[in-house]
C-alpha cells in the first residue's frame, strides 16, 4: 500500500477568503455592468429565469448563476473504456495546443503554413506518446476549404486516434456536422451523449460578452450533452484588469456567465470551467503564453473553478520562441510544474510555439519529457511500507541498494523515465551518439513514433460513414479528393 | 513663464497625465497664448520623447497609450480656441487608417494614429475590422495621401492585398501610398503586395510616412 508521507504539492495562489471575494465580485459584475449576449436565444433564455435584458446587455442576478451550478455535473469522463480524461477526478492530463497555423519544419526550420498531411503527424506523434491524454485538431489545414476546416480537422482526427479529442468548431454549421461525425463514432448520438470522446471549446469574448455563434454554439452542446469547455480568454493589461485577480475576476464572471446560458439550455450537461488567460505583453502588445504571469492566471483560474466543484482546463505549454530553443524549453517547463501543481484537470498547449501560431511535432516530443517530470512533481514523495527506510536497510547486504527487490519493484514508480530524448549520458557516449543536440534528439525521435505508428482498428462500417458524410461536404465547397485519409 | 507651461506641457504628456495636459491647455488658452505653439512647443516635445522612450525600450505600450489621451485631452481644448482663431496646424499629410475585415486588434494601428496626428499628419481612423472598399471610399473623398492598413493574424493579412487591389481597381494608387504593419507583417509580405512601406513601431512609422509625402 501506498502513502503519502508528505503532503502532496499544491499550488494555491489564492487564499480561501480570497476565491471566495473572486465569485462574489465576478457575480455582481454579472449584475453590474452585466454581460452583452448577441444571441437572442441566449438572452431569452437568461430573462426566461429571471435575468434583465436592456437592449443588448443581460444583467444576471446571482440565484440564475446559482442554481445553474447547481445542476452542473461535478465530473465527467472522456470516452469510458478507452483512453479517458476524467474531469474533475483530479488528475491532470495534458494534449496538443490546437489551431495552428503554421508548422515548424524539423528539417529547415522553415514556418510554413500547415496542411491536413500536417496534422497526421502530429496526431500519430501524440497517439504514440502516453503524456498526451488526448487529441485535439492541432493545426488548420490550409489545403482545405474554410468553410469544413473545423469538421476536417475532426474528422483527420477521429480517423488516426482512440484518444479522447479536445475540438471546436468556427461556425454552427461546423457544431453541427461534428456532432454528426462523433455521434457515427460513438454509435449513435445516445452512446455519444453517455460516452463523449470529445469536448468542444467555446469561447466568451473578453470582456464580459458573448458573440451571437459563441453563445449559440452553447446552447447547440448542451442540447446535445456534448461537453462544452468554456475558454474565456482575459488579456491582462489589454482586454481585461492588468492585475493578475481582476482578469482571475473577468475569467470567473464569463464562466458563470456562459455556464447559466449553458444549464438553462440543458440542465445537467457537461461543461468545463476552462480558459486561456494571458497577459498582454507591454511592448509588443502580444499574447504570451509562456510568460510565468500566464501560468500563474490558469493556476488562479482553476483553483476558482475547482472551488465551485466544476472540472478545470487550461492553457499552458505553448512557447512564444520562434524555434525549439532555450526559450521554448525554459517556458512550456515552467508553465508544465506550474499546471500540475495547480491541479488543472485538462492542460492545452503542449507543442506550440510562436504566441500559439506554430505547432511542432518535435516540440511535441520533448513536451512529453516536461510533462512526465511535472507529473512526477505532483504525485509528491511517497512511502511504500510501514517504515521509511529502517526495512530496506534491513534487506541490504553490503552497498548492494540496486540489488534489492525493492529498488526494483520500486523505480520505476519512484522515478520518471525520460527517453532518449533527455540527455544522462557520458561526455564520451553522447560525442559517439553524434553529439546531437535536444532538438536533434527530439527529430529522430518524431521520426521513430511516425514510423512505429499503427491505424487504430476502426469498424470498417464507421469509417466508411465519416468518409462518405465528408465527401459529401467536401464536395460542396468543391474539394475533389480528401486530403490526409 | 511660457517656457514653464511649455515644460509643464510636455510632462502632462511624458506622465501620461490627462488632468494636467487639460488643465495647461486651459492655461494657454486662458492666457491668450498661441495654441499651435502650444501644441508644437509644449505637447508634441513630451509625446516625441515617449515615442522616442519607446522605440530605444525604455518605456512600454502604457506609457504610450497614457501619453496620447493626454495629448488627445489637450487637442480637444486646444481646438476651439484654434478655430476661433481661425489658426490651422498645417497638414503634412493625410491619412487613411484602419485595422482590415476580420480583425478587431486596434493597439497598432491606434498608437500609429496618435504618432501621426502628433507629427501634423490628418488622419482619418476608420476603426477596425473595416469593410476593403471603405479603404478606397474615404481615401477618394478626403483626398487621402496615405492610406495604413494593420492586420495583426496571419489569417486576416491576406486582406491587405485586398485592399490595395481595391485602391488600384478604383484608380487611386498613382496618387495614394499604402502603409501595412502589424505583427505578422514583412518588408518582403510588403513587397509581395505592392505597398510602398512597412514599419515594425510607431516611430517608424511617422518617418515612413513623412518620407513617402516627401515631408
Amino acid at each position: 500500500m501506498t502513502t503519502d508521507v508528505t503532503m502532496r504539492p499544491r499550488l494555491e495562489l489564492l487564499q480561501p477568503d480570497a476565491v471566495d471575494r473572486v465569485v462574489g465580485e465576478a457575480l455582481q459584475l454579472l449584475v453590474e455592468p452585466g454581460v452583452k449576449v448577441a444571441s437572442q436565444d441566449a438572452a431569452d433564455l437568461l430573462a426566461g429565469a429571471g435575468a434583465q435584458l436592456a437592449g443588448s446587455t443581460v444583467r444576471i442576478p446571482e440565484r440564475v448563476v446559482r442554481d445553474a451550478l447547481a445542476t452542473v455535473p461535478r465530473t465527467f469522463d472522456d470516452r469510458e473504456g478507452h483512453a479517458a480524461v476524467r474531469y474533475g477526478a483530479g488528475a491532470v492530463h495534458f494534449d496538443p495546443g490546437s489551431c495552428g497555423v503554421k508548422v515548424l519544419d524539423p528539417e529547415t526550420l522553415d514556418r510554413r503554413p500547415s496542411t491536413a498531411d500536417d496534422l497526421v503527424r502530429i496526431v500519430k506523434v501524440a497517439e504514440m506518446l502516453p503524456a498526451y491524454a488526448a487529441q485535439s485538431p492541432a493545426v488548420i489545414c490550409s489545403d482545405v476549404p474554410a468553410e469544413i476546416g473545423d469538421l476536417y480537422r475532426l474528422f483527420l482526427v477521429l480517423l488516426h486516434s482512440n484518444k479522447p479529442v479536445v475540438t471546436g468548431s468556427f461556425q454552427a454549421s461546423g457544431t453541427k456536422a461534428m456532432i454528426g461525425l462523433l455521434a457515427v463514432d460513438a454509435g449513435g448520438p445516445e452512446a455519444l451523449a453517455s460516452r463523449p470522446r470529445a469536448v468542444f471549446d467555446v469561447c466568451p469574448s473578453p470582456p464580459l460578452s458573448w458573440t451571437e455563434f459563441g453563445a449559440s454554439n452553447l446552447i447547440d452542446l448542451a442540447r446535445a450533452r456534448v461537453p462544452a469547455e468554456i475558454v474565456s480568454m482575459p488579456l491582462a493589461g489589454g482586454a481585461a484588469p492588468v492585475t493578475l485577480v481582476g482578469s482571475i475576476v473577468q475569467h470567473a464572471a464569463e464562466c458563470l456567465s456562459g455556464i447559466a446560458i449553458h444549464q438553462l439550455a440543458e440542465p445537467g450537461a457537461p461543461i468545463v470551467w476552462g480558459g486561456a488567460p494571458a497577459i498582454l505583453d507591454m511592448r509588443t502588445g502580444s499574447t504570451p503564453m509562456g510568460a510565468v504571469e500566464t501560468a500563474m492566471l490558469n493556476a488562479g483560474c482553476a483553483q476558482v473553478g475547482r472551488s465551485l466543484g466544476l472540472p478545470t482546463h487550461g492553457y499552458l505549454g505553448g512557447s512564444d520562441a520562434k524555434i525549439v530553443d532555450a526559450q521554448s524549453g525554459l517556458e512550456t517547463g515552467i508553465a508544465a510544474v506550474i499546471g500540475v501543481l495547480a491541479g488543472i484537470d485538462l492542460v492545452s498547449g503542449a507543442g506550440m510555439l510562436d504566441l500559439l501560431l506554430c505547432q511542432s511535432a518535435e516540440k511535441l516530443v520533448i513536451d512529453a519529457e516536461v510533462i512526465g517530470m511535472a507529473q512526477r512533481l505532483g504525485r509528491g514523495v511517497e512511502a511504500s511500507g510501514s517504515t521509511l527506510a529502517l526495512s530496506t536497510f534491513a534487506e541490504l547486504v553490503g552497498g548492494d541498494f540496486l540489488g534489492l527487490d525493492e529498488t526494483r519493484r520500486l523505480f520505476r514508480r519512484e522515478q520518471f523515465l525520460p527517453s532518449p530524448v533527455i540527455d544522462r549520458q557520458s561526455d564520451e557516449a553522447w560525442r559517439q551518439a553524434g553529439g546531437l543536440d535536444t532538438f536533434a534528439r527530439a527529430r529522430q525521435r518524431a521520426a521513430q513514433l511516425v514510423d512505429d505508428y499503427r491505424v487504430p482498428t476502426i469498424d470498417p462500417a464507421v469509417r466508411s460513414d465519416l468518409v462518405e458524410r465528408v465527401r459529401g461536404l467536401a464536395e460542396d465547397v468543391g474539394l475533389a479528393t480528401l486530403p490526409g485519409t | 513663464m511660457a517656457d514653464g507651461l511649455f515644460e509643464a506641457m510636455r510632462r502632462s504628456v511624458e506622465e501620461g497625465d490627462v488632468a494636467a495636459a487639460e488643465a495647461t491647455a486651459r492655461t494657454a488658452v486662458d492666457e491668450g497664448l498661441d495654441p499651435l505653439e502650444a501644441i508644437e512647443s509644449g505637447y508634441v516635445p513630451g509625446l516625441s520623447c515617449v515615442g522616442e522612450g519607446f522605440a530605444s525600450g525604455e518605456l512600454y505600450l502604457p506609457d504610450m497609450v497614457l501619453a496620447a489621451k493626454a495629448m488627445k485631452a489637450a487637442m480637444s481644448v486646444l481646438e476651439p480656441e484654434m478655430k476661433r482663431r481661425g489658426a490651422t496646424r498645417s497638414v503634412v499629410g493625410k491619412v487613411v487608417l484602419g485595422t482590415v475585415k476580420g480583425d478587431i486588434h486596434e493597439i497598432g494601428k491606434n498608437l500609429v494614429g496618435t504618432m501621426l496626428s502628433a507629427s501634423g499628419f490628418e488622419v482619418h481612423d476608420l476603426g477596425v475590422d473595416v469593410p476593403l472598399d471603405r479603404f478606397a471610399d474615404v481615401a477618394g473623398e478626403v483626398g487621402a495621401d496615405i492610406v495604413g492598413v494593420s492586420a495583426l493574424l496571419t489569417t486576416t493579412m491576406t486582406n491587405q492585398r485586398a485592399v490595395i487591389d481595391t485602391l488600384t481597381s478604383r484608380g487611386l494608387r498613382p496618387t495614394v501610398k499604402v502603409i501595412v504593419g502589424g505583427a505578422p507583417v514583412t518588408q518582403a509580405w510588403a513587397d509581395e503586395i505592392g505597398a510602398d512601406g512597412y514599419s515594425e513601431d510607431a516611430v517608424g512609422a511617422v518617418t515612413l510616412a513623412r518620407r513617402l509625402v516627401g515631408a
